[in-house]
């Protein structure tokens, strides 16, 4: 019986020759990511006796929760981080406005073809992007890892999903994302490796790519993985920070379960209050109204996403009493959405463009909704509370949508516009 | 690692932590001895009073899901649970307890055997349960875990760990 890619990328860093499914094996990461909660991790740090970090090149720390800091408190937190990346002498630090830190991670080449990512944010395994094993710890592993260089991990049962077909238009990954979560529930890979594979994923970008690792977390996967090819080495020629080696499973695996989609049947989805996996088709709910309306964040704010809300704007104007707020997700992608003359498009739509970062996602700032407001939002969670107010509901959807709802100021489809 | 030998509380699938930790404690009461007493208040009415140290909980799939919240491990462990064995339990809180020096053991098979008050043996290190002389398997704790179940949990393990590779001159200062 052949290895998942779990099976042997825990095995290469934990220098095994072999492990399997339910072994606990220790490992090194390559990277291991935090972000405002630096200070949090650095105070845990010196209560286990830490003095200096294991290796500095290790970390990734990423300014981009309350950025820039939206108060004292929070602007006292981001002079201790920088003060212990002074301290430390870590390379690898991106101060306010470099954007959200699974997308910098990536941009930066910091999680590569067969590396072992570890993040203190539930969404590290966005980086799986990379064919990385990425996975979110807690602020005491995380830690540990600083002063050890190393922890424990369990390896994981995976699943497979296998993607044929091409998109229809307007339908993009997040919809896939959130079909698939309807389907398996908020803890269908509870555990679990989930990987991509299939010939659909050659026409899919890197930018849609990326959603589908990003919304496993929601399903509760530890990470998610999607096969590597040229797109990638290509997008990595001259970023990647070291040398990698891609490592693909075994096609004689053995996968705790195994589907298959066709997207040329995909339609627009919509999560709706107060779970991700509360998911309607978009024509069940068309017409619900919505006051603010959010394109940003670590899932859909790349410049496919600006594309694709620009080619739904341009022109136009967003309904009057709403409110449309767009985040490019890093400093990268900004520039270029700026120089295809995105942003002013947006702006000219009546958006307003804020500078990279998570933005509203989890209510820290930047367009927090009031309560009894409606919100629709191409981020990733829609929990009650989630953007900072308890009586408030959040609609999940990806870019067209949420920028067709704001034109009307309704939960509307992009092609009712056209 | 010696071997337990305990009685088993038995509880079923899908136990969240809410009701091993109620949540509204989770900002009031702080201390592993208060948790103690409003452990399991939810589920089982009588487990505080009847618990005794060494004891084991025997669940079905699912274990801990829910909230992060680290209560649910901390106030097991302050009632002298010494063992929990789940046909699976929930990612964060099976970090949790082994983070916390508790055994989290996946014994699918042993499961459906074990009833409410049985007494099972657990070898830790040679990874195998043994109940009404059935003996029955799971994958042991590997030497990493078991070294930082010795130090009582990671925060005192990585201090332990970290004075010894400076003894060694293994890490800077
Ligand atoms: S954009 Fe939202 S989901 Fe992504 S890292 Fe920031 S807060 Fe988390």
């Amino acid at each position: 019986m052949g290895n998942t890619f779990a099976e042997k990328v825990l095995a290469k860093h934990a220098g095994l020759s072999e492990t399997s499914a339910g072994s606990i094996v220790e490992v090194t990461p390559n990277t291991a990511l935090s972000h405002d909660n630096t200070a949090a991790i650095a105070a845990i740090f010196k209560e286990m006796g830490g003095i200096h970090v294991f290796d500095p090149e290790m970390h990734a720390i990423i300014l981009d929760h309350a950025a820039p800091a939206p108060t004292t408190k929070h602007a006292e937190n981001h002079r201790l981080i920088r003060a212990f990346v002074k301290e430390q002498g870590i390379p690898h630090f991106y101060d306010i406005g470099r954007g959200i830190c699974h997308q910098v991670l990536v941009e930066e080449g910091l999680a590569l073809p067969g590396e072992l990512v570890l993040g203190s944010d539930s969404h590290t395994p966005h980086a799986g992007v990379m064919g990385a094993f990425a996975a979110g710890i807690g602020r005491s592993e995380m830690a540990s890892i600083w002063a050890l260089g190393k922890l424990w991990l369990k390896v994981p049962e995976s699943i497979k999903i296998n993607l044929e077909g091409r998109l229809p238009a307007w339908v993009t990954t997040k919809d896939l994302a959130l079909m698939i979560i309807d389907e398996l529930g908020a803890d269908g890979a509870l555990y679990m490796s989930v990987e991509w594979h299939g010939v659909a994923l050659q026409h899919i970008p890197l930018s849609q790519r990326a959603t589908l690792p990003n919304m496993m977390a929601e399903m509760g996967a530890k990470n998610s993985y999607v096969k590597p090819d040229e797109i990638v080495d290509t997008f990595l020629d001259g970023r990647a920070k070291r040398n990698y080696t891609p490592i693909f499973p075994d096609s004689n695996a053995s996968y705790r379960a195994e589907y298959t989609y066709n997207l040329d049947s995909l339609s627009l989805q919509v999560a709706c209050p107060h779970s991700v996996d509360n998911v309607r088709p978009l024509a069940e709910v068309e017409g619900i109204g919505i006051d603010q309306a959010f394109i940003g964040t670590c899932t859909n704010g790349r410049l496919d996403d600006l594309i694709a809300a620009a080619s739904i704007l341009r022109g136009k104007t967003i309904a009057t009493g709403t409110r449309l707020i767009i985040i490019p997700a890093s400093s990268e992608i900004y520039l270029a959405a700026d120089r295809m003359g995105l942003l002013a498009d947006f702006v000219e739509a009546g958006a307003i463009v804020e500078s990279p970062g998570c933005g509203p996602c989890m209510g820290n700032h930047l367009g927090i909704p009031a309560e009894g407001e409606v919100s629709i939002s191409t981020a990733n969670r829609n929990f009650r509370g989630r953007m900072g107010t308890m009586q408030s509901e959040i609609y999940l959807a990806n870019p067209y949508v949420v920028a067709a709802s704001a034109l009307a100021g309704k939960i509307t489809s992009p092609q009712s516009l056209m | 690692m010696e071997i337990l030998r305990g009685r088993v509380w038995k509880y079923g699938d899908n136990i969240n932590t809410d009701v091993i930790f109620p949540g509204k404690y989770t900002y009031t009461i702080t201390t592993p001895d208060q948790m103690r007493e409003h452990a399991l208040e939810d589920l089982d009415p009588d487990f505080r009073a009847l618990v005794k140290p060494g004891d084991f909980i025997v669940a079905g799939s699912n274990w801990g899901c829910g909230s992060s919240r680290e209560q649910a491990v901390t106030c097991l462990k302050a009632t002298g649970i010494a063992a929990i064995i789940a046909i699976s339990f929930a990612r964060i809180y099976y970090r949790n307890c082994l983070n916390s020096a508790l055994p989290a053991l996946t014994c699918p098979e042993l499961i459906p055997h074990v009833e409410q008050g049985d007494e099972i043996l657990i070898d830790l290190k040679k990874g195998q349960i043994t109940h009404a002389e059935q003996h029955y398997p799971f994958p042991p704790l590997p030497e990493a875990v078991q070294e930082l179940f010795a130090a009582g949990g990671l925060v005192a393990y990585t201090r332990q760990r970290l004075q010894i590779a400076r003894g060694q001159g293994i890490i800077r200062s």
